[in-house]
């Protein structure tokens, strides 16, 4: 039998566990969140990722219950929790800042949550040593914050925020604070904490890259309003909006008018010179309508000359991003457009094929691009 | 070591002498053996004796130590609740208003506060004591300690607070639990200047106090006016003793905190 994919959001009959309910919140004359509806499952790790200002970190502010929506209605596990106390919540958070208590030690921090709720000492401490074992701080019981190093610091704050078994653990922007290389190892170590937990995880982040690597499901947020929400492969290879396509990795936006040209298929006219290029689309379009073809740039390939596609346009080198592992092209095209394509760099340096102001040839299958409206 | 300019030399010898000399003449004709105190008669520590077997002096002392524990502690609960609300409570009505009449006293001069308070008294009929005076020292030194405490609250990081309520700590408990250990320092040298606001002021303790009461400063004023006697001095030298060791002890304890922060931070590193 094949392992089912876990995929709650695709079974009608699951219930999610936070409900957000056309929910508006204002402060003063500025909309933070715009009559948002989202569904949150059970064991998901949900990232809502969006720059700054986009209304991220009020949402997730409103779970903790440090802020109540201006209209409509929170759910959590069923019940409506507007107006709950962040204390009475079975939601836990963790802070950017971490938010460590300075005065006490990393046992004492711990153990914080368990005291308020008059657990007998035992199982505090039975608790504690749990939790101190999956983070991997039992060194560090007895140190106070400002004695152990960032990272260590980072995992006494979700050593914390778990200790009481939250049924939604928060987490704003966890790894902001941690240098490249352990922001990556710690990744790993987050979403290997939340399957070993069994936690709904929802995380805060503007970093896409973090977003794509953790979460089960990703919502991509702006300016109050959820853009898209849908797994990381979705999210990049299907984004239905421009603003997706263009947030979410490096992409290549030629703007023109689409004309029926088969099945599915439609050919777009982007230039008065140049031949109009055929994207297969299921999103239906009429004639003449305005449409934008979006094309990632690793599935855009580069030619000495005029292959066998879909599609191919001529241009020039007109620059080389070297990233070691992957090389960016920029052809210029004769309309002034600028196609960026992608290629692995699988021989050595010296070997390389083109090189700046060469005549290229870039070309892409019909299926390579997603079709938008807007 | 560098070497000081003759210029440096000379403010610096200037800055102490103008600072010191006084209280060194005071100190050293403390030792005075002559009644007279202008009159330099060998050393002797006879006026030290005399003092402590003066009662009228120890019962000043006695009133002004008490009123001064008294009315900062009060001075220091009430502060920092003015300090709270006023950086916490967000935008509530009347908070322009009150937060600059919190700072009102500040500027206010001495005489009116006192005055203001003596006519509160009595038309109160409120008998004039220790009672009263340690009501005009809360009132005048609150102010003081709501400065001290709001500043460090302002820095203050609220996510601390915000993580204490999430952790299902109630209000009440994410006060006492971690904002006031956090703020300790800033609420202790709060009480430590209203207590020492109230140790020295004279003005509004003579307005304010009736004949039942007297504090030191009082006892201090009223009998240099009969002219300056050898116990004055001895006393006065005894109140600079206590504030040097005060001084000193409090410096050197900032000062090993400081280290022992900076071992820690090193500690740290090398963990990481």
């Amino acid at each position: 039998m094949a392992e089912t994919v876990f995929a709650p959001w695709d079974d009608p009959t699951e219930k999610p566990l936070i409900r957000f309910r056309n929910v508006t919140k204002r402060f003063g004359d500025f909309t933070a969140i715009d009559d948002l509806t989202l569904d949150i499952f059970e064991r998901e790790f949900f990232a809502l990722l969006g720059p700054s200002g986009c209304g991220k970190t009020t949402m997730m502010r409103m779970l903790a219950g440090f802020e109540n929506p201006t209209e409509g209605a929170i759910e959590l596990a069923g019940q409506d929790i507007a107006g709950v106390p962040a204390n009475k919540r079975a939601v836990n958070m963790m802070f950017q800042s971490y938010a460590l208590f300075p005065h006490l030690t990393v046992w004492d921090n711990i153990a914080f949550g368990l005291r308020r709720e008059s657990k007998d000492k035992a199982a505090i401490a039975a608790r504690v040593e749990e939790m101190l074992k999956l983070t991997r701080l039992e060194k560090f019981a007895r140190r106070k914050p400002h004695q152990i190093s960032g990272g260590q610091r980072q995992r006494v704050a979700l050593a914390r925020s778990l200790a009481k078994a939250p049924k939604l653990l928060l987490l704003d922007e966890p790894l902001g604070a941690l240098d490249a290389k352990l922001r990556e190892a710690t990744q790993f170590e987050l979403m290997d904490i939340q399957e070993k937990t069994g936690t709904t995880f929802v995380i805060v982040t503007h970093d896409q890259e973090e977003a794509m690597t953790v979460a089960s499901r990703v919502a991509v947020m702006d300016e109050g309003r959820v853009m898209q929400v849908s797994t990381p492969e979705r999210i990049y290879e299907a984004p239905d909006s421009v603003y997706v396509a263009d947030f979410i990795g490096d992409v290549n936006l030629l703007h023109g008018t689409a004309t029926p040209s088969g099945d599915e298929t439609y050919a777009v006219t982007w230039s008065a010179n140049e031949a109009p290029v055929q994207a297969a689309s299921t999103r239906s379009f009429s004639t003449g309508q305005t449409c934008h073809l979006a094309i990632r740039p690793e599935k855009v390939a580069i030619y000495k000359d005029k292959p066998e596609a879909d599609n191919a346009v001529q241009g020039k080198v007109l620059d080389i991003a070297y990233l070691g592992n992957l090389s960016t092209y920029h052809v210029e095209l004769p309309t002034g457009d600028i196609i960026k394509a992608q290629v692995a760099n699988t021989r050595r340096i010296s070997r390389r094929d083109f090189t700046w102001e060469d005549p290229v040839w870039v070309s892409w299958s019909k299926t390579a691009g997603v079709l938008l409206a807007e | 070591m560098t070497r000081l300019s003759p210029f440096n030399v000379v403010s610096l010898t200037l800055g102490f002498v103008f600072l010191y000399v006084p209280m060194l003449i005071l100190v050293i004709y403390s030792f005075n053996a002559s009644q007279l105190v202008t009159v330099w008669a060998g050393f002797s520590t006879r006026w030290y004796g005399e003092l402590l077997s003066n009662d009228a002096f120890l019962d000043a002392a006695w009133v002004t130590l008490r009123v001064a524990v008294i009315s900062s502690t009060i001075a220091t609960v009430l502060g920092t609740m003015a300090a709270y609300v006023l950086v916490r409570g967000g935008r509530f009505m009347g908070r322009t208003l009150f937060s600059g009449m919190i700072y009102a006293p500040l500027v206010m001069p001495e005489v009116i506060t006192g005055l203001s308070l003596l006519l509160l008294f009595i038309g109160l009929g409120l008998d004039r004591g220790v009672l009263t005076i340690v009501l005009a020292h809360t009132t005048f030194s609150m102010c003081f300690v709501s400065v001290v405490v709001s500043s460090r609250l302002v820095s203050f990081d609220r996510s601390l607070e915000e993580a204490a309520l999430d952790l299902g700590a109630s209000p009440w408990d994410a006060f006492r639990l971690v904002t006031l250990p956090i703020i300790a320092p800033a609420v202790i040298s709060g009480w430590l200047l209203a207590f020492t606001l109230s140790l020295d002021d004279l003005v509004i303790a003579s307005f304010t106090s009736g004949p039942s009461a007297t504090t030191l400063p009082m006892k201090i004023w009223s009998s240099v006016r009969l002219g300056v006697s050898p116990e004055i001095n001895a006393l006065s030298t005894i109140l600079i003793g206590l504030v040097t060791v005060g001084v000193i002890a409090a410096s050197l304890a900032s000062k090993h905190a400081a280290l022992r922060a900076k071992r820690d931070e090193q500690a740290a590193a090398r963990a990481a």
